[in-house]
């Protein structure tokens, strides 16, 4: 089971690292939407420290959400991922690495660049720490329930809109507690319960996402 | 127990029979209870001390909004059922619910707002209730837009079905998000909870709304429900036999 699961990861990350354009892409992404800001409104360092959290957070939320098609198109159109459903192992394991795959390579990178971003939007110190460690929790989550857009979403008609529309809202729970947490640092309260409740989140969908995602990959390749 | 036998009903051709004949009878009940309803809550209700005849909307507002979130539960299990019996109707129930829960919402929506301005002094607030509102109303759209995108229907029920579990497990969690998110950040503009307790004739009211609202959904769902059936089974011979569809 393990060996399977260790098998899939490194076999996508081998693919994305061919492809290592697409990595850049999401990432400079993340950069440019949250470069806008300031640009757009007042690049007072006061207003600045209070836009962060959100700002940060969207850009971070709509970056994985640019990521979330590569999940499973590639697989679709060469055909293996009919061969992942046939295959003996338990489809929602092998989604499990896609989905822990998809993490490493979209959402991680995004995490370590967010410190850059957070001290260009004026976060120092505790904030700072709470906002990195924050994405670090919260990504996941965001990889495991946009698996099942991307998975619902597979060889339909709905185009680029279709994903975000059905994923966004089921991210809202993630997106308040992950930047109520870097403001509740700002303001200098007790951050524990927003990991408590992102790691929660994070567990129910470690439960739900892969059983879910592997039903959505069922029906796309029926 | 009844020696009737239910399942009977879950094949189409009789389903079809069957609402066809309840139709009438709902719509008449509906249309009974909104109008006693509107009478309890524009004629026989008193006047509210704070708020004056504003609050009056709440007699749509609310029953809209209960209506809403009971839709979606109802449309969850239907889609569910659809997936885990592979029943035709049960999925059907489920595409002909979307519609009105979507109406339902925005009709929530609308009346908050217009409630909202006397009260709050503004348009839209960012209130817990209205938020989660908005956000539901975001999974409707979400739902029918997955549907609509999936041209094969049996595709399309199940690919819908298991966004609804996903969202119907979703909507505590941004329900509560939503509420502490809310309390964070504002202070409590007005507090429900704390409010004077409501008159018997007002809550009279408003009950006998929501009752119209639930006799009301049925009744579209089902005629909506006929018409999905019509579409989808228009090769099967029954529907070629029917009165109705005769040229």
């Amino acid at each position: 089971m393990a060996a399977i699961l260790i098998e899939i990861v490194r076999r996508d990350l081998l693919l994305a690292v061919r492809r290592s354009a697409d990595v850049a892409t999401v990432l400079i992404f993340f950069v440019v939407v949250a470069s806008l800001f300031p640009l757009a409104g007042n690049p007072d360092p006061v207003v600045l420290r209070n836009l962060a959290p959100g700002v940060l957070w969207v850009s971070a939320l709509l970056a994985c959400l640019l990521s979330l098609p590569r999940i499973f198109a590639g697989d679709y159109a060469d055909g293996s991922l009919e061969q992942m459903a046939i295959a003996p192992q338990p489809l929602s394991l092998l989604v499990l690495g896609k989905i822990f795959a998809h993490w490493l390579v979209s959402a991680l990178p995004l995490v370590l660049l967010a410190p850059l971003l957070g001290l260009q939007y004026g976060l120092q110190g505790e904030p700072l720490l709470v906002l990195v460690a924050a994405l670090l929790l919260g990504t996941p989550t965001l990889s495991l329930i946009g698996a099942i857009g991307a998975a619902l979403t597979l060889g339909g008609r709905g185009g680029g809109a279709l994903l975000p529309v059905l994923v966004l809202p089921l991210y809202i729970p993630v997106l308040i507690f992950g930047a109520g947490a870097v403001v509740a640092s700002q303001a200098g309260l007790e951050v524990r319960a927003y990991f408590l409740l992102l790691g929660a989140c994070f567990l129910l969908s470690l439960v739900v996402a892969p059983w879910a995602t592997a039903v959505a990959l069922r029906i796309a390749l029926e | 127990m009844s020696a009737v036998n239910w399942f009977k009903y879950a094949a189409p051709q009789t389903f079809y029979v069957l609402a066809g004949r309840w139709i009438p009878w709902l719509y008449a009940v509906a249309i009974l209870l909104a109008i006693t309803g509107v009478y309890i809550g524009f004629a026989m209700a008193p006047t509210d001390f704070q708020q004056g005849e504003a609050y009056r909307i709440i007699f749509v507002h609310v029953p809209a909004a209960w209506m809403s979130m009971v839709i979606y539960l109802a449309m969850a299990f239907w889609a569910a059922a659809g997936l885990v019996f592979n029943t035709r109707l049960s999925s059907m129930m489920a595409q002909a619910l979307a519609p009105t829960g979507a109406l339902f919402t925005v009709l929530a929506l609308v009346t908050g707002s217009l409630w909202g301005k006397p009260t709050w002094g503004a348009w839209w607030v960012w209130d817990a209730r209205l938020t989660s509102e908005l956000i539901l109303l975001f999974l409707y759209i979400g739902f029918i837009a997955l549907r609509a995108s999936i041209d094969n229907p049996l595709r399309a029920d199940r690919a819908a079905a298991v966004l609804a579990i996903v969202g119907a497990v979703n909507v505590p969690i941004i329900y509560f998000s939503v509420r502490w998110w809310n309390t964070l950040h504002q202070g409590a503009s007005i507090n429900m909870s704390s409010a004077p307790k409501m008159a018997t004739t007002m809550l009279a009211g408003m009950l006998v709304m929501a009752l119209a609202g639930w006799i009301y959904s049925i009744a579209v769902a089902l005629v909506r429900v006929r018409c999905i059936i019509l579409e989808r089974e228009r090769h099967a011979m029954w529907v070629r036999q029917l009165e109705e569809v005769q040229p």
